[in-house]
């Protein structure tokens, strides 16, 4: 399989590693990487990527060792060695970009001493401000010849990630690893890093690899593209072949589950969650998600077999399965409402921080409504405001000018002074999982509150229809006994939707609900929205900063930059031929699939 | 159940409630075993041990044992009553500063520095010199020192909670203030607030026998093992044991309380806020 | 008063500095004023009459009011409080009444403390030069070797000192270096006029009573401090571009652990006033925490406030102090806010 790659730089063998309890955290990983090449290596979290990735730095977290096999970068064999011998190849040979730039630079060093140290590591002689300066020119920070002095706080999120590259990047090592380099970062800034590397890539002939969770970002850039599941490669090959043609049915599943803002068609998630580390299933890890599986899929793992030049799989029925196409369903049929009473309705609507910038309020003169039965997706990066919006619609913060109209009456601030019918019909879910339920109540009584405080309803009544919300909601009524912390993210997510659905909202706010979640429990989970609204005639509005999420759940959208609107429209118009240039922008820096993946 | 108590599993836990329930055993049932009277004068003053005084007498011919056995109601008593008025008190001003955050917060906690800007067992004595020593002046003057420290970390945990999904959506559903704080707040700080509980129950004992040693709290004759030791300071080369024995006691109370909490919080650690997965995209 | 704003954000542009030092001040200052509120109104507010404490069951009705006459103690409380304040700003302590009832016409707090004061301070100063450096040096050891023998050692040992009242300290050792070994005298007394440091022999005791006792939460803390950092991703990267180790420890680790260290530093010294108070009643030191401690037992209602406020003086100024140092650490708070 590796006989497509030509000189390999890195050649990983049959790499285990397990945590101390003995359970495995990566099994018998292989993987070459060619000279100049860039790899991606995708998979979701628990897969075992960063494990793999750092260990191509000789590197290992603590509570976790190697059990066997090799792993060579630039002919260096890595495994077995001293940690003396294995300082002296880091940053020379195998250099890291890190996940969190913010965290990743040492606050009380000025950024120009920082790359220093890695030069003395490594290349005393040549340690000197011009070779700083050399160095942050070639991450395009050379403008200000001070640069250097800065510190770490005073640079951008995009800023502090090109000084992570600059001191990877200063010792010239032929090989860098990129550990999810852009996945804090907002969509603009990270186009410009993608692009970045890929310069870095094309000018020095350095061979990447880059871990992320998102194989759209991924497909932009790679070459090649390694897909792990429950610590195992389950298909690696040329990047277009995997992405095109993928065999793996846990592949095929990831693409479909992308939202594609050129692409717009119904999501489909994968059903269950992605097994943790210790629950591994005999056989194949994804036989218990698959739509595809058999008997004969748990009888034992799989092995990795060449379905082409460079491409393996493991999965025993990709052969039976390379004519079946994924259901195609086009985009969802916009809605045309016009000519009705706005159900919300949103005039001049500012909120100014006490204590913020005064310069610029957070949110500055939006107005906007929403129809019954309509999905309005909110759009913008992080700090435009779009948040704040909802949390007034919601009624938990009270705006500083402007008007809320609900049902043609204007809406009170806070929602202790609104009607019990107008709380009632408003809803809210939010964006973290993790915190929106209350860890110390069970499934059953956090969605019982809602319906006896806002329908009044009495015990017996409320956990009859728990049950009904827990089926509406897609999760068994088994989880009715369960406590948070027992759930996933997706079902945490899903519980949260039942709590919502429960007074019989008739608006519902939902607040970047998926940003939280891996890429195939989001779809899973933006799926059932949409569904959701549909059956119950719901009207929505849809916060995110992912267009493509909007193109496959929005009929319209609104587009905000710093707190205003800069364009607003129906979803097909404005991600085809956006009006404003700040959209413009927004839409060419997301992240898509090939034109040919899946269809 | 049995998650609860896993704290005992770890081998300080264990010691710690060991010593904890040794300790309470003989301030609870000691008075009942004493051989003596411990405030009537048995033999010569400051003899060393002897078969009817197994630790030897004090400066006033008392036998230590028996004193040893009346003395530690006294302290932990005044330590737990004075540790529970400064959770009263530093719970509802930690709760309504953290879950107000407007107004009243920056007001509260000004004054909450303020007093932790203060020496505590000097606010103590300024008190005792000015009212005289009594145990209300004790137990006023020990939870008025620990009050503050008490709502900061309430209010910490509050502040930290009352943004959580689960509380807003209370709010949204426009539930009364006092209903949010009950059923979504309050449960999700006792956490952090019972492991704290054992760090200041230690300072109180710490202080209240400070006191009690300086001759500023309780008075003679009370067998208080905290006076004992000060009383026999000055003949320690006659009885050592007159010292050392209620020092040890005092000694085991207070780490066997610290390894306790130690323990708890260990436990507790990560998994009381299960999987805090921090959020990808703030906004 | 937009002037005075427009002022005040020039001076904040120019020097964040000069800005936050001028803020720190401004609230010590407060800081002083509300202690001297506290402490006045601790000892009036609450019931009890001092004078007739201090004169004893045959004080009569005429001695007790001449005395707190003489005390300004018979004026309402907001004057007794105003004379307290602008005696001191005048540098004029008040009359110790336990002085006064013994006959004497003038009875100044001050000739009665000065040398107590200087004995405090020299007790207080040389634990703190044993103290600041051990408990950085504990402290980084334990989080270096987190989870091995020497951490377990010095957490045990910290344990206990966290846990133990300094009598309790002081007597057992006593117990050990006193009636064990006879190496140590038991007390710490000193002639009147003559300075503690000529008989070093004397300190000993009471300064390691006060380090065990005050070295703990220290070394607890620059231990959590140091295995926080230990965690940063930045360690982790700097381990990942190849640096030494030393160098890792050195510039990236204990660089950033030092900032919170001052402050726990900061805490441990007042912690240090607190256990000066007891430790001295230990030792029969004479430091200005026995003269307090006499002064409370005997309701010298004039004598407590004076030194008392002295404490808490020093106790805001050691937190200004460490304030400053964190400040010029931390390159952050040295912007424009």
């Amino acid at each position: 399989m590796s006989s497509a790659v030509r000189d390999p730089v890195i050649r990983v063998e049959g790499l285990s590693l397990d945590l101390a309890s003995g359970e495995p955290v990566v099994e018998d990983v292989s993987f070459a990487v060619g000279q100049g090449e860039i790899m991606g290596l995708v998979g979701e979290s628990g897969s075992g990527k960063t494990t793999t990735a750092l260990a191509l730095l000789g590197y290992t977290r603590a509570g976790i060792a190697v059990r066997g096999g090799s792993v060579q970068v630039a002919g260096n064999e890595l495994i077995g060695r001293d940690g003396s011998a294995l300082r002296g190849l880091r940053g020379k040979v195998m250099s890291y970009v890190p996940q969190d730039p913010g965290g990743a630079l040492n606050p009380s060093l000025r950024v120009g001493d920082a790359i220093l140290d890695v030069l003395r590591a490594h290349r005393s002689t040549e340690a000197s401000e011009d070779s700083v300066r050399a160095a942050l020119r070639r991450v395009e920070l050379g403008a200000d010849p001070e640069f250097g002095r800065r510190y770490p706080h005073q640079l951008s999120g995009g800023q502090q990630q090109r000084v992570t590259i600059a001191m990877a990047c200063v010792c010239g090592p032929p090989v860098a690893v990129l550990d999810e380099p852009t996945t804090g970062l907002d969509v603009l800034t990270q186009d410009r890093i993608l692009a970045e590397l890929t310069r870095l890539r094309d000018e020095d002939g350095m061979t990447m690899v880059y871990v992320s969770h998102d194989l759209a970002v991924v497909a932009g850039m790679a070459d090649r593209i390694t897909v792990m599941y429950a610590g195992r490669v389950v298909e690696s090959g040329p990047a277009a072949e995997v992405i095109e043609r993928p065999r793996h049915p846990y592949t095929r599943a990831l693409v479909a589950a992308i939202p594609d803002v050129h692409n717009p068609r119904a999501l489909q998630g994968i059903p269950g969650v992605s097994v943790g580390v210790g629950e591994w299933p005999d056989g194949c890890a994804f036989a218990p998600r698959c739509v595809h599986a058999q008997d004969r899929c748990l009888e034992a793992v799989p092995s990795l077999d060449a379905v082409g030049p460079g491409h393996g799989v493991r999965c025993v029925r990709w052969e039976e399965l390379v004519g079946h196409q994924p259901r195609a369903d086009g985009g969802r049929a916009a809605t045309d409402a016009t000519g009705v009473e706005p159900l919300l309705g949103v005039e001049g609507l500012s909120v100014v921080y006490r204590g913020g910038r005064l310069d610029r309020p957070a949110v500055d003169d939006v107005s906007f409504a929403i129809e019954p039965g309509r999905c309005v997706a909110l759009v913008g990066e992080s700090g435009s405001g779009k948040t704040t919006i909802g949390r007034c619609i919601a009624g938990l913060h009270q705006p500083t000018a402007g008007v809320i109209r609900f049902d043609g009456v204007p809406l009170p601030g806070a929602a202790r002074s609104r009607s019990l019918d107008q709380r009632r019909r408003i809803q809210i879910v939010f964006q973290n999982p993790y915190e929106s339920l209350n860890p110390r109540r069970r499934v059953a009584e956090e969605i019982e509150r809602p319906l006896r405080v806002l329908r009044k309803l009495g015990q017996a009544d409320a956990r009859r229809e728990v049950g009904e919300l827990l089926e509406r909601v897609r999760l068994p009524t088994r989880v009715m006994d369960r406590f948070p912390g027992e759930l996933s993210g997706g079902e945490r997510q899903r519980v949260a939707i039942a709590r919502a659905l429960a007074p019989k909202p008739e608006l519902l706010v939902c607040d970047e609900v998926t940003s939280a979640l891996d890429v195939s429990v989001q779809a899973a989970v933006l799926e059932l929205l949409t569904e959701l609204q549909r059956e119950l005639h719901l009207s929505m509005l849809f916060i995110t900063h992912n267009l493509g999420v909007v193109a496959c759940v929005a009929d319209t959208v609104l587009v905000m930059d710093r707190g205003r609107l800069c364009e607003s429209g129906p979803v097909a118009r404005v991600l085809s031929d956006p009006a404003d240039e700040y959209t413009r922008r927004l839409l060419a820096a997301a992240p898509r699939l090939p034109h040919g993946a899946l269809s | 159940m049995s998650g609860r108590l896993r704290f005992l599993r770890s081998p300080g836990g264990a010691v710690g409630v060991a010593i904890v329930l040794f300790v309470l055993a003989v301030a609870l049932f000691g008075p009942y075993l004493a051989p003596h009277d411990p405030t009537a004068p048995i033999g010569p003053d400051a003899a060393p041990p002897s078969s009817t005084a197994p630790l030897g007498t004090d400066e006033l011919g008392r036998d230590v044992l028996s004193r040893l056995l009346y003395g530690g109601r006294s302290v932990i008593a005044l330590a737990l009553l004075a540790t529970l008025l400064a959770y009263a008190v530093g719970m509802s001003i930690g709760l309504l500063a953290g879950y107000s955050r407007s107004k009243v917060d920056p007001v509260l906690m000004r004054s909450v520095d303020v007093m932790l800007a203060f020496p505590p067992l000097l606010f103590l004595l300024v008190l005792i010199a000015g009212a005289g020593t009594s145990t209300a002046v004790l137990i006023i003057g020990v939870a008025a020192i620990q009050a503050p420290a008490v709502s900061r970390v309430v209010r910490t945990s509050t502040l930290e909670v009352s943004v959580r999904g689960y509380v807003e959506a209370a709010v949204a559903r426009g539930e009364r203030p006092v209903a949010v704080i009950r059923r979504e707040v309050l449960p999700n700080i006792l956490a952090p607030v019972i492991v704290d509980s054992g760090l200041r129950f230690t300072y109180s004992i710490l202080i209240i026998a400070s006191v009690n040693y300086l001759g500023l709290g309780l008075q003679p004759p009370s067998s208080d093992w905290a006076l004992m030791v000060s009383e026999n300071r000055e003949y320690i080369n006659l009885n050592l044991w007159a010292v050392v024995a209620p020092a040890a006691m005092i000694a085991l109370l207070t780490i066997g309380v610290n390894l306790t909490g130690d323990a708890i919080a260990r436990s507790l650690g990560r998994s009381y806020v299960p999987r805090a997965v921090r959020t990808v995209t703030p906004s | 008063m937009t002037a005075v704003a427009e002022r005040r954000g020039r001076v904040r542009e120019r020097s964040p500095v000069l800005a936050f030092l001028g803020r720190r001040m401004a609230g010590a200052v407060v800081a002083i004023f509300v202690a001297s509120l506290v402490i006045f109104l601790g000892t009036v507010v609450l019931p009890g009459d001092a004078a007739s404490v201090v004169l004893g069951r045959n004080g009569t009705p005429e001695q007790v009011s001449a005395l707190n006459h003489r005390l300004h103690l018979d004026k309402p409380a907001s004057q007794e409080y105003a004379d307290w304040i602008s005696g001191l700003a005048h540098g004029d302590l008040g009359d110790s009444a336990v002085g006064l009832v013994q006959g004497e016409k003038h009875a100044p707090v001050w000739p009665l403390i000065s040398s107590p004061v200087k004995n405090s301070l020299i007790l207080a100063l040389v634990t703190a030069i044993f103290m600041i450096p051990l408990s950085l040096f504990l402290g980084v050891v334990a989080a270096v070797n987190a989870g091995r023998p020497a951490d377990h050692v010095i957490s045990l040992g910290t344990l206990a000192g966290i846990a133990l009242p300094e009598f309790v300290i002081g007597s057992l050792l006593v117990g050990v270096f006193f009636v064990g070994l006879g190496w140590l005298p038991p007390v710490a007394l000193v002639p009147p006029g003559a300075n503690p440091l000529d008989d070093p022999k004397k300190l000993v005791l009471p300064v390691l009573t006060l380090l065990l006792a005050s070295l703990a939460s220290g070394v607890r803390m620059v231990r959590a401090g140091m295995i926080e950092v230990l965690r940063t991703e930045y360690v982790q990267t700097a381990r990942l571009n190849g640096l030494p180790e030393r160098r890792v420890l050195a510039r990236y680790a204990m660089r950033n652990a030092l900032a919170p260290s001052i402050q726990v530093l900061a805490q441990n010294l007042q912690w240090l006033i607190g256990g000066i108070i007891i430790t001295e009643s230990v030792f029969a030191y004479p430091g200005l925490g026995t003269t307090l401690v006499t002064a409370v037992g005997n309701r010298d209602v004039t004598v407590v406030r004076d030194i008392a406020l002295l404490i808490a003086i020093a106790y805001i100024l050691i937190n200004l102090v460490a304030d400053l140092i964190v400040m010029l650490l931390v390159p952050k708070l040295r912007e424009p806010a």
